[in-house]
């Protein structure tokens, strides 16, 4: 290559450098947009909301005076939406990734007969569609009196087939068989050998399954409609959902448009703040399964 | 969690697989035939109960009818016929066709150029586009539509007031002929990241060797893209379009939520889901609600089954 080619090319890298880098940037704009107004519309008055730009502040920030008016709201009840969210997503996280890393480590390191079966139905109920499910779920449960109960949006959501495959894909390339045969030849006990080996070398998975299983909690919308109708026991998508419908159907409710904005901003922080601080564990955890 | 007694742990049982994969001493010769379902147990129990009885549950109310005199009688296929025939079921898979031909194409184009963008030297700080593009994943659908339906609101939607101050007219995305491109826009503002991290895994994957020798060949990175890098992702890039199709004749959450600020547009059946939602706990009809929930998961086995033989032939022709 004579040096002027080497330029040329030099010069198309660049280029190339600066569209790949227009283009990512122009997405970075769209993914922010409605975050950022959604910011800058919790620190706004309903008047403010009608009569300045979205997406800049109008002036004074009237952020406290919103969390105030939101947490007073109904008795105070955001905050325990907020606290039911909490309370059902750590549930489910922590049941889903304790179930998951069991089944996962089995499908993972053991041959027994009805395996690649089992397998084979855990993945392929991804495909089973949410109402098939939740409207005869909600039958099952109001027959035993279990709606309108934590128990109604718990129980199902720790079934988390996604679940149990990432553990299975982590687990293979993450546990060595030779340390549990090493294990074995010491004499430890199978459940010895899970709990003391298995979960420590697996717990970057652990860790994401738990993080994704209390995530699709926290945002679950349609289980808890169905299931739950008293207000107390609503979550907050729940929760929000009926404001919105308030504050849109008018009629006086239109003060609501500053509450309502001003919850989701603080029904999404918990969740985004969750994943911006593990996110070295969904990275490396959802990349081993997708590479599969 | 199953604390196994050492003794049941070890108990040597009959016909138990006498080794993994043809070596390893002592392992597997007990442990190997009871561990397994016990660690599987508790998952399977759940599964069983959460995922299984519903099923068979639903496929049991599908085939019954309560009958004003006569009480709940069986009904055959009766339920089926009825959904089938209902317009409403149509209408909502006409919209939800629609919206996929529209939604996913863009959405999985999108985020496949974005992976091969933070996957080349291409980009700086990918790292923190990685992250930045999977942010709105983390939030709630009810929050995104929730948000998307005030930027799009005619009153204080910040489009609407940006093209009066312009003095053109902003197009009403809440009506009937633009509702579908907004739902698009929400769903798609969601899930790109979340397909782009699947992709982009799945590229970190591709030997880099390949690359170098590649740009000795001469091969720009673009082509070296598209001829290389891309074939050799199928899988993910199928996975991706698969969950797409679930995702979309499910869709439930953002048309729920845009029905408070559009009532007139997004009807009971706008969207199968809805319809069934609707026919369940508006008109009690858990009967024609269960039919048609199974009717739903039959388009997207058929939909998903004819996208993967689309593309295993679109592969042998290669």
């Amino acid at each position: 290559m004579t040096a002027g080619a080497r330029r040329g090319a030099g010069a198309s890298f660049r280029r190339s450098r600066t569209l790949a880098m227009a283009a990512v940037l122009l997405f970075l704009l769209y993914t922010l947009l409605p975050l950022w107004y959604l910011l800058v519309s919790a620190t706004k008055t309903n008047q403010q909301l009608f009569s300045s730009f979205g997406l800049w502040f109008g002036g004074d920030l009237n952020l406290w005076e919103n969390l105030a008016a939101l947490f007073a709201r109904d008795d105070g009840i955001f905050l325990r939406w907020m606290l039911n969210s909490a309370l059902y997503s750590v549930l489910a996280g922590v049941g889903a990734a304790a179930v998951a890393t069991m089944a996962g480590y089995a499908l993972s390191k053991f041959r027994f007969r009805g395996r690649d079966a089992t397998f084979a139905v855990i993945i392929g109920s991804v495909m089973v569609p949410n109402t098939v499910l939740v409207i005869p779920l909600f039958l099952l449960f109001a027959g035993v009196g279990l709606t309108d109960t934590w128990a109604a949006v718990v129980l199902p959501s720790t079934v988390f087939p996604l679940g149990v495959y990432l553990m299975k894909v982590y687990i293979d390339g993450a546990v060595p068989d030779e340390l549990l045969d090493a294990a074995r030849m010491d004499g430890a006990s199978e459940a010895s050998i899970f709990l003391t080996v298995v979960l420590r070398l697996a717990s970057p998975g652990i860790v994401t399954v738990l993080l994704l299983g209390a995530t699709s909690t926290w945002n679950n919308y349609f289980l808890p409609l169905v299931m739950l109708t008293r207000g107390e026991a609503l979550p907050v998508t729940v929760g929000l959902a009926q404001w919105f419908d308030l504050a849109s159907a008018g009629s006086g409710g239109q003060a609501l448009f500053s509450i309502v904005i001003t919850g989701a901003l603080v029904g999404v922080l918990p969740v985004v703040a969750l994943f911006l601080a593990l996110q070295r564990f969904w990275q490396g955890g959802l990349a081993s399964g997708a590479v599969k | 969690m199953t604390a196994l007694p050492p003794a049941v742990a070890r108990a040597p049982l009959a016909g138990a697989a006498p080794s993994r994969r043809g070596r390893g001493g002592l392992r597997g010769r007990a442990p190997g035939a009871v561990a397994p379902y016990l660690f599987l147990a508790p998952f399977l129990l759940l599964f069983l109960a959460f995922q299984v009885a519903p099923m068979i549950y639903a496929l049991w109310l599908s085939l019954f009818r309560e009958r004003l005199v006569g009480g709940t009688v069986f009904v055959g296929l009766d339920n089926y016929a009825d959904v089938l025939t209902d317009p409403s079921l149509w209408r909502g898979v006409g919209n939800m066709a629609l919206f996929g031909l529209i939604q996913v194409p863009v959405m999985l184009g999108i985020a496949l150029v974005l992976a091969l963008l933070l996957d080349s030297a291409l980009v700086r700080g990918r790292a923190f586009f990685r992250t930045a593009f999977y942010l709105p994943y983390a939030v709630p659908s009810v929050v995104a539509a929730l948000v998307w339906g005030y930027l799009y609101g005619p009153v204080f939607g910040p489009f609407a007031q940006g093209a009066e101050a312009l003095g053109l007219g902003a197009p009403n995305f809440l009506s009937a002929q633009w509702m579908i491109p907004s739902l698009a826009n929400i769903v798609t503002w969601q899930f790109t990241g979340y397909n782009m991290v699947i992709l982009f895994a799945a590229l970190q994957a591709v030997p880099r060797d390949l690359e170098e020798a590649a740009s000795l060949d001469g091969a720009g990175p673009a082509a070296f893209a598209w001829h290389v890098k891309v074939p050799l992702i199928r899988p993910a890039i199928i996975l991706c379009v698969i969950f797409s199709i679930i995702g979309t004749f499910q869709l439930f959450n953002e048309p729920r939520i845009m029905a408070s600020i559009a009532p007139n547009v997004i009807g009971d059946d706008y969207t199968p889901t809805l319809y069934a939602f609707s026919l369940a706990f508006t008109s009690l009809r858990f009967d024609l609600a269960a039919a048609l929930s199974f009717v739903i998961g039959l388009i997207v086995a058929v939909v998903s089954y004819a996208f993967l033989a689309l593309a295993a032939r679109a592969e042998a022709r290669r």
